[in-house]
């Protein structure tokens, strides 16, 4: 392997490419690398993969990952790290890197790439499947590759097959339901490290079938200043030694319960280093890995184990305490590594992410997942497809003192220790669930991949009674390793991470230096201030031009729902509380809709365009809603009606013109329709030209003016709209958004559902008895018979005017009455809320809508509005503040 | 993520739905029925652990509304089918009749 320099903690070391970090590491002679998170004691590297606790690194290169386990970054040239104690810091800058997703189909997805997967990968591609095969190493073969063993003729064969796509450093993080895995794939760090390729892709991937082979993780045991540098699972030191080539080491002493202790043990002496003893749990051991053992004259003490470290002053193991089982009996054996085997844990995570419960097995020592369905299948491992001689015994450690125990980690990085762990039985907590948010075991990064198991055996030492299958695992949630969000963000950042709706004028818009509002995806101008000028000052300043001149505003995001079919108009009958049958051609009506429980869910204007042809409009944020409530009622309950409904939101621009002087101004360019008030009345729409573009005109107001609303193609919306600004200078024309519609709304009471509502209020609330038919069956109408929307102290609509007129009382602001008592738990009851509140240039003061207890029999009302320290008057009224006569819409 | 079959397009994700409501649920007469009755159409469901027959819309596809059987604790999916055709039977029914399931 090619020789590359990386920095740690702004040192030089040498490493080779592609080998992990951890082991380059070690190499280099660095045993004791970090501190514990809450101990401050020194650690070293203890695992293999990403069960690593112990050694997190933070990336000063590339995308400045903030926690990665040294023992999955690989070494690149260029790679610099740094050392981290627990924690990572997100970096200062933004993460500039690209990120790729996929969205990926497949006959075959198998979950490892070790012998298990592999196998299965062989029998998917003879039955003539395309197999995509996942597995978060750098290389196939799982354990064979650790053991740098070469891959059998067989499997190479499948590695190259035309069906196969296999994915390494490719790691599922999550299982769902129906075969749905998402997983994320690292590129090599030696291509990316210094451009901005993606360096990370997610993959959504659904499958026919799953095989599951993701292996195990060795569990270490717990013992007394378990947790020193030098101290590591038996799996790891060995294939770091014997793989990697780390001669650090001297005097090794192997701790086992199973015979992998054994076959550790072989590869530490093979390597050249001095096994001083394996010490077996057990009280006898046989097999292949035992004889070999035996050939190779290391000693082997059965009954016996660790029951504690001794460190050199910079923390790291120096000597080992064995202790026999049987007699208590105890001794020092000098040692620098310390290689413990305490069994293997399969890796249920992924299994346990789609609500399969795995089993205990006592022959295993170990919780396994064994499904076998035509569509999901578990392999390998974790389905307890051990190796034949492994034997484990089910011994988690030896019996522990207070003392001891204080430094006999459970879970290394939350340093999380048996007594924690004592501490938390004592207080009476038995579910495991529960323990685990006591002691914060398996709640760091690492998720309990080496500390779950031993939590679980180390309650079955201190109660003998319960058995590890009572127990149970953890419950584990994805993602089954850390995954950095700008991961699963991808491109979907900024600009793209919800899509943006705008209308033909949106560029007219931002030119004008409109502010924006969001309106569900829509953006709306907020208001068009002149430079210098404040949003009240802007806000005032457009009201006045609705009021007294003429002002133009784009309601194009309005929903429309294009309505057409013999039955039409009984539908509509049906849908909305008030008549549309008898609307004659040619005029618009307001209509409300409610849904089955007589709450009223949408409203807006229809236009009957025809006989059997209507153009209805929702409010901006319902259109989707109301579309899909329309199709509901069509398709599955009244499937006789013969009536189609398109949306044609983004095909017909709505453009408002306000004001008195808009018929004089709007006339001048509409020379085919007689605007004038006997030829055009209010409520009716016609359909003409503006420079032989053809436009539908409507007299529909939302502010109570004189108003006329233009309708046309959304392709030409731009022309008519500059050609009526172009022609409106003379008049002074002004443009306003949304906070002018709303003050203009309000001072007339006109509701915006969603805001004045909030989803109890029926037609009889919102004091509109009038829009309800008694002529006809509506959905929602039964409702009204019911006894509790009949009953006193609903909250209903109504107005209110602040006694300081200066003082716009906030949206949302509670509402007492006066002199409001408080009760016995130390409140002080309300009896509604503001809903819209706004300063009015036309009143000359400010004024609000709120919904209030009874409020419709509570006109002439004074109240009171707690706000904080300070208290509001404010007097409930009618709801409609001007032009009740409604005078000026003509 | 569900898969979920619709009868017009297939076998597509769940983010393509919208789910509604139990399915089934007649609509009462409301000229005759009682306030209580009608009180229960509106708000009392069967709310069953397993098997439920349930309304979607496939509102990012054929924009149709349909049935779909659905187990609410496996989340198992079971056959879909049109409004105003016969419904299958549940699954469960199914798993029970045939011993070879």
């Amino acid at each position: 392997m090619t020789e590359v320099s990386f920095k740690l903690d702004d040192k030089v070391y040498t490493g080779k490419k592609g080998e992990p970090l951890a082991a380059a590491l070690l190499r280099n002679g660095l045993i004791s690398i970090t501190n514990s998170t809450y101990h401050d004691r020194p650690r070293g590297i203890f695992g293999l993969g990403v069960e690593e606790p112990n050694v997190l690194v933070q990336l000063v290169s590339g995308n400045m990952e903030s926690m990665i386990p040294a023992t999955v970054i690989e070494v690149a040239e260029g790679l610099a790290a740094r050392s981290i104690t627990g924690v990572g810091s997100l970096p200062e800058l933004p993460d500039e890197s690209k990120y790729g997703k996929i969205n990926h189909y497949v006959d075959t997805l198998i979950i490892g790439a070790g012998i298990a997967g592999l196998t299965a990968a062989d029998e998917h591609l003879k039955a003539g499947r395309e197999v995509l095969l996942i597995d978060d190493q750098n290389g196939p073969g799982g354990h064979l590759r650790h053991l740098g063993l070469e891959l059998p003729s067989y499997i190479t064969e499948v590695l190259t097959h035309q069906n196969l796509n296999y994915r390494k450093r490719c790691t599922a993080i999550g299982l769902y339901d129906q075969n749905y895995v998402v997983a994320i794939e690292r590129k090599d760090p030696n291509s990316i490290l210094n451009n901005k390729q993606a360096l990370i892709r997610v993959w959504h991937i659904r499958a026919d079938h799953i095989v599951l082979a993701p292996g195990a993780f060795q569990r270490p045991l717990i013992f007394a200043n378990n947790d020193r540098p030098g101290v590591m699972l038996s799996h790891a030191a060995s294939t770091y030694v014997a793989l990697y080539k780390v001669n650090i080491f001297k005097k090794a002493v192997v701790v086992t319960v199973d015979n992998q202790g054994y076959r550790d043990a072989i590869r530490l002496h093979q390597s050249g280093i001095q096994v001083e003893g394996i010490y077996d749990a057990r009280s006898e051991s046989s097999g292949s890995s035992v004889d070999a053992v035996k050939a190779a004259k290391i000693p082997i003490h059965f009954s016996s184990t660790v029951l504690d470290t001794i460190g050199n002053e910079d923390g790291t193991c120096k000597a080992v305490i064995i202790q026999n089982l049987k007699t208590k009996e105890r001794f020092h054996i000098d040692a620098d590594l310390l290689a413990v085997s305490g069994g293997w844990t399969p890796i249920v995570d992924l299994a346990t992410h789609i609500a399969i419960k795995p089993q205990w097995s006592q022959e295993h020592a170990a919780f396994i997942v064994n499904e076998n369905n035509d569509k999901f299948k578990t392999a390998g491992m974790l389905a307890g497809d051990f190796e034949d001689d492994d034997d484990p015994l089910l011994f988690f450690g030896p019996e522990l003192d207070h003392e001891q125990a204080r430094s006999a980690y459970i879970d290394l990085q939350r340093d999380s220790t048996l007594y924690d762990l004592r501490r938390a039985v004592g207080a009476g907590l038995n579910s495991i669930e529960h323990i685990k948010r006591y002691t914060t075991i398996g709640t760091a990064h690492d998720q309990g991949k080496t500390s779950g198991m031993l939590t679980i055996g180390a309650l079955c030492q201190l109660n003998k009674e319960v058995s590890p299958a009572e127990i149970g695992t953890l419950s584990f949630r994805p993602p089954y390793i850390p995954v950095p969000f700008a991961v699963l963000a991808g491109r979907e950042r900024g600009e793209l991470h919800d899509p943006v709706r705008i209308t033909p004028l949106h560029g007219w818009h931002v030119e004008s230096g409109a502010i924006f509002e969001d309106v569900g995806q829509w953006k709306r101008p907020w208001y068009f201030p002149k430079p210098g000028e404040k949003m009240e000052e802007a806000v005032r300043r457009e009201c006045i031009a609705a009021r007294n001149g003429i002002a133009i505003m784009d309601a194009s995001t309005l929903g429309k729902i294009d309505i057409e079919g013999a039955d039409a108009a009984e539908f509509l009958d049906r849908i909305y509380t008030n008549m549309f049958s008898n609307l004659p051609v040619g005029q618009c009506r307001y209509g409300l809709m409610c849904k089955t429980d007589g709450i009223v869910f949408d409203d807006g204007v229809t236009t009957r365009l025809g006989k059997n042809h209507f153009l209805m409009t929702t409010t901006t944020g319902g259109a989707a809603r109301v579309l899909a409530w329309l199709e509901e009622w069509l398709q599955t309950e009244w499937p006789d009606l013969k009536v189609y409904c398109t949306s044609v939101t983004e095909h017909i621009s709505t453009i408002a013109l306000v004001g008195p002087k808009s018929r004089q101004l709007l006339q001048e360019l509409v020379k085919d329709i007689d605007l004038s008030k006997d030829a055009f009345p209010f409520m009716h729409s016609r359909a003409g030209t503006i420079d032989g573009i053809p436009v539908r005109i409507a007299r529909i107001s939302f502010s109570g003016e004189l108003a006329f609303e233009i309708n046309v193609a959304w392709a030409y919306s731009l022309y008519i709209w500059k050609r009526l600004w172009a022609h409106g200078k003379q008049y002074d024309l002004t443009a306003y958004g949304t906070e002018t519609m709303h003050v203009l709304r309000a001072e007339k009471g006109y509701i915006i559902v969603g805001q004045d509502t909030d989803g109890t209020q029926t037609p009889y609330d919102l004091n509109m008895s009038w829009i309800v038919s008694k002529k006809k069956e509506f959905i929602g109408k039964r409702s009204f018979q019911l006894s509790y929307l009949k009953a006193k102290g609903r909250h209903q609509l109504v107005g209110i005017l602040p006694e300081d007129k200066n003082e716009v009382i906030p949206e949302g602001a509670y509402i007492t009455v006066q002199n409001a008592s408080v009760d016995s738990s130390g409140r002080t009851p309300h009896i509604g809320f503001i809903t819209s509140s706004y300063y009015s240039p036309e009143l000359g003061r400010s004024f609000a809508l709120a919904l209030i207890a009874d409020g419709l029999n509570r006109m002439g009302e004074l109240v009171a509005i707690p706000l904080g320290k300070k208290q509001m008057k404010a007097l409930i009224c009618d709801a409609v503040f001007i032009d009740k006569e409604n005078t000026r819409r003509d | 993520m569900l898969y979920i079959p619709c009868p017009h397009c297939g076998l597509r994700n769940e983010t393509e739905f919208h789910y509604g409501s139990e399915a089934g649920v007649a609509y009462p007469d409301p000229n005759t029925v009682s306030d209580d009755e009608w009180s229960k159409y509106l708000h009392i469901r069967a709310n069953p652990k397993g098997w439920l027959a349930e309304r979607w819309l496939h509102f990012a596809g054929c924009g149709r509304w349909f049935n779909l059987w659905r187990n609410t604790i496996t989340h198992e999916i079971g056959p879909a089918y049109l409004p105003f055709t016969k419904q299958p039977s549940s699954p469960e029914v199914i798993e029970k009749e045939d011993p070879n399931i």
